[in-house]
């Protein structure tokens, strides 16, 4: 593959940093004003801040307005279907220890068509890094009833305004088993790029409920937590306990707008590190053993 | 009794010793009892012995007990498939003697545990009847313990007996597959074994014994076609793999669970089928060539994700192994009905390659063959397997493992520039360049379902959407441009040519086998097609020398008449002569069936 390529080029020694410039690729598609574009600017400041090999950043998505996110990066992505994109992201992390792997998407591919995958990709603890766009409406397909839709919002499904209670983001993800939860939002730089970092950092599952306005379908969403627009912004507590499961439940209890930060992390084993035990025990005792030899062990068996 | 059983075992009763060249034992009784282990033992002497074999087993869809079967053919020549008809019942129990008596040839054996059975006075004139208390002589073997499970074992000894077969062979077995359960269970076996040969059948029965092998070539493995499946991926260079479990496919995912990590590999089991397939392709992204798999329901789960794949272009192998459908539909039994999905099975245009084995033996090469494809292609490619060929067991020679074992590790050596989805190559081939790859030129693939241009970028042109739709069209056209035609089994030219596929060709085979030593008015030859997405391109040819073409498939002749893959070879080649034998009882084909079918339509053709 590529062999004739690869012959020829010497990989270059000494690298110049990575800068934002080198970061961005197509123009993003979003309307102007859409929350995802902070996001977006923070993922670009993440990645130049730690200055990971560029090559090892691989970016996954979904679909949604919010899943257009690889397309705006300059690194290895995929863009993937409706809802899966943490099972194929857990494929890419189990199999490549050596990749940052980041998945962007939005509420109803999170928790409506997703939400069997996030519960369990939380609940085995394959390291990775999610973020949640999280506007309250369907944005790409233009005005559904999300699962995070407040009861009374008016979509072209619920024109009376929305009957079905919404799910609790907060809630549901601390009960998946994720080892790290966060919330925060788009309106609030320093805290996204705290809550990015802090995500990045954990070595397992762990996930950001990003607040992020689509100005087209949902406007105003989230004034009530944006100062600026005479809301109110509460950091969670900074006595509250992040090991404590029931006191982040109570966190995640308050109406909005609620708390922002860091509700719950801990240090569980990976699933990455789990089955790479499981490869070492198993592999112990055909060290140096060529692949055709260990299975010609398997062949005898059968004689 | 298919006309090869008449010649090669004879007239029962005639002569004591006599020699055989093959051999049909029917075991029936209830899962418990231990009938697939015996049935085991049986078929793995027979392939330490040089002889070929082939079983056919149900497995009782009940979690435990349930009347359960293991028919198994052993011959020291050429065994196509499982056997019409047994030669000998091992009967158990009343309904294992009553349910099961239909499946003996006349004039043919009964072996019947005396303890549970009553002989049927209308039966007793047309088959041997030969009782043994096997319960209470087992309890008696060994010390008291009444196990029902020693009976089987017994009963292996009385069979060892009768058969001539190798003592010190079978001893050999239950010590590697008892010694390791402790002393005692090691024990009881052999005592169980020991009372069952010393047994005096005396003039109740004659014994047999086979003649010499006439295949002696190479050591021979025993397994089952859903072993030999499993082991071909791992030969191939497969370590990453995710699945959810469903009969018949599960078998697969746990050994690959179990033997992955041995190779530094691993396999998920995830929450479902979507999970499964999207895991995979995620590993397959990630470099190598990942598998997943699934049964009936499974699959149709799986198609969105397969869909994104053919778009994408990541290579993926999908195990279908086939059962009885739609929905539910019939778990434990077999069907060769998804072809269409597995072909068609996609919203869009989305050409996939679709190979199927057509035995256990098989299983393994095509294993290979599809994880080789998909990784050249960078296309899903299925395994279209099926419950018969999973569940039963064959000997077949050894793979030459040290040269087929291929090791297929991502390569990440720096690329000056890539596109993932490059329009120039004629074939329509664009390698896959993993996540890790660094890119000199800065500019990074995304691989997506949106439709694309030559980066990864989307691109709804109508220009864009046409060039792309037939560069991946392309590649399967390239791909069948190099597929050998399938060997001709009997004349190469003539009045009936058998298309088999999958588990039907064991019969077809056999059936031409059968029609040649008949005194007939037309010729039977018979192809078999591994592979059915795309076909080689040349088949039109082979398929022109011939006057009658059936093609012989277990699924529904449909609305119009023609089964799944006489349908595709109809509207391939606009050829009145392609007509189907088809059938849904759930079963595999007897050759009696397909030489019946043969005949009937021959007559009415000859007559027309
Ligand atoms: C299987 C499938 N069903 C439906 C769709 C259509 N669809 C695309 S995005 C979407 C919802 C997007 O909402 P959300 O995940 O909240 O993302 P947003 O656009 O709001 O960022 C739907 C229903 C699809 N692409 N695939
Ligand atoms: S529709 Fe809404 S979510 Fe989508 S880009 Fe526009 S503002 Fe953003
Ligand atoms: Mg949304």
């Amino acid at each position: 593959m590529n062999d004739q390529n690869k012959s020829a080029v010497a990989e270059p020694q000494d690298r110049a940093p990575v800068t934002k410039k080198d970061l961005t690729a197509d123009h993003p598609t979003w309307c102007p004003g859409c929350g995802d574009f902070s996001v977006l600017a923070f993922y670009y400041k993440l990645l130049t801040k730690r200055q990971v090999p560029h090559e090892n950043v691989t970016t996954v998505a979904g679909i949604g307005c919010s899943s257009r996110f690889p397309y705006f990066v300059q690194a290895h992505g995929a863009h993937f279907i409706h809802g899966r994109a943490l099972a194929f992201a857990s494929g890419v992390s189990l199999s490549r220890p050596d990749l940052h792997v980041f998945v962007f998407g939005g509420d109803g591919d999170a928790f409506s068509i997703g939400g069997n995958h996030l519960n369990h990709t939380a609940r085995r603890n394959i390291k990775m890094t999610y973020v949640i766009m999280d506007n309250y409406v369907y944005g790409l397909t233009k005005k559904q009833t999300s699962p995070t839709s407040p009861i009374g919002f008016k979509s072209k499904t619920d024109t009376w305004g929305a009957k079905d209670r919404p799910i609790n983001p907060m809630k549901q993800l601390i009960s998946s088993g994720a080892t790290f939860v966060a919330r925060t939002t788009h309106t609030n730089p320093n805290h996204l790029m705290a809550m990015m970092e802090a995500a990045m950092d954990h070595d397992g599952f762990s996930v950001i409920e990003c607040l992020s306005e689509c100005v087209e379908f949902y406007p105003g969403a989230f004034d009530k937590s944006n100062p600026r627009k005479g809301g109110e912004f509460h950091e969670v507590p900074a006595d509250h306990d992040v090991t404590d499961e029931f006191a982040a439940y109570r966190l995640a209890a308050e109406p909005f707008p609620g708390y922002f930060g860091i509700f719950y992390k801990v240090n569980e084993p990976t699933k990455n590190k789990n089955e790479a035990d499981i490869i070492k025990a198993s592999s112990a005792k055909f060290v140096g053993r060529k692949p055709a030899e260990i299975l010609q062990q398997s062949f005898n068996r059968m004689k | 009794m298919s006309e090869q059983t008449v010649s090669a075992s004879g007239e029962p009763g005639s002569r004591p010793g006599r020699s055989i060249s093959e051999i049909v034992i029917r075991i029936a009784g209830n899962s418990q009892d231990g009938i697939q282990s015996i049935g085991g033992f049986l078929a793995r002497l027979a392939g330490r012995s040089e002889q070929e074999v082939m079983t056919f087993m149900t497995i009782p869809s009940t979690i435990s007990g349930g009347p359960s079967v293991f028919q198994v053919r052993i011959g020291s020549g050429e065994v196509l498939s499982a056997g019409d008809e047994a030669d000998v019942l091992l009967a158990f129990y009343q309904h294992s003697y009553e349910g099961h008596i239909a499946h003996l040839r006349e004039g043919g054996i009964v072996l019947y545990d005396s303890d549970h059975v009553t002989v049927n006075e209308e039966w007793a004139g047309r088959f041997s009847h030969v009782g043994v208390a096997i319960s209470s002589l087992t309890i008696e073997a060994i010390g008291g313990t009444a196990k029902d499970k020693g009976k089987n074992i017994f009963a292996l000894g009385l069979l060892a007996k009768v058969f001539g077969l190798d003592t010190n062979k079978l001893l050999k077995l239950m010590d590697e597959r008892f010694g390791g359960k402790g002393e005692g269970v090691l024990q009881n076996a052999l005592n169980a074994y020991h009372a069952g040969y010393a047994y005096e059948v005396g003039d109740l029965l004659e014994t047999f014994h086979f003649l010499d092998s006439t295949r002696r070539d190479k050591d021979q493995v025993v397994c089952s076609g859903n072993e030999s499946l499993a082991y071909g991926l791992i030969a191939a260079g497969v370590r990453f793999g995710a699945g959810y479990p469903i009969t018949p496919w599960s078998d697969i995912m746990e050994l690959l669970r179990r033997e992955l990590p041995k190779y530094g590999g691993m396999f998920i089991q995830c929450e479902d089928e979507i999970a499964s397939v999207s895991m995979a392709i995620g590993a397959s992204y990630s470099g190598g060539v990942a598998v997943t798999g699934s049964s009936g329901p499974g699959i149709s789960l799986k198609s969105e994700a397969i869909g994104w794949a053919v778009m994408a272009e990541i290579p993926l192998v999908i195990c279908n192994i086939q059962r009885g459908g739609p929905s539910t539909g019939l778990p434990t039994s077999v069907e060769q009905s998804d072809l269409n999905i597995a072909c068609f099975g996609g919203h869009g245009d989305s050409p996939r390659v679709v190979l199927a084995p057509r035995d256990v033996e098989d299983c393994f090469y095509t294993a290979m063959e599809a994880v080789r494809i998909a990784r050249q292609y960078s296309v899903p490619v299925f395994i279209l397997s099926d419950q018969a060929i999973a569940t039963r067991i064959e000997a077949f020679a050894e793979p030459d493992l040290s040269a087929l074992c291929e090791e297929i590790g991502p390569d990440f050596t720096p690329v000056p520039t890539h596109r993932p989805y490059d329009l120039s190559p004629e074939d329509g081939v664009s390698p896959h360049v993993p996540p890790g790859t660094r890119i000199l030129d800065g500019k990074y693939p995304v691989v997506t379902g949106l439709e694309h241009d030559e980066m990864g970028h989307p691109s709804g042109a109508p220009k864009m959407h046409m060039a792309m739709t037939a560069k991946r069209r392309r590649k399967l056209q390239k791909l069948a441009s190099e597929l050998p035609l399938p060997e001709i089994q009997g004349p190469d030219s003539g009045d009936v040519l058998l298309v088999g596929w999958g588990s039907t060709w064991g019969p077809v085979s056999e059936a031409v086998n059968v029609a040649a030593t008949r005194d007939s008015s037309f010729t039977v030859s018979a192809v078999n097609m591994r592979h059915l997405n795309p076909m080689p391109e040349k088949l039109g040819d082979l398929f022109d020398r011939f006057q009658n073409i059936y093609v012989v498939e277990t699924n529904d002749g449909g609305i119009y008449g023609y089964g799944q893959l006489c349908m595709i070879l109809r509207a391939r080649f606009c050829n009145p002569k392609i007509q189907g034998i088809n059938k849904t009882d759930g079963l595999t084909f007897k050759v009696r069936e397909i030489l019946d079918a043969v005949s009937d339509r021959m007559a009415l053709a000859i007559t027309a």
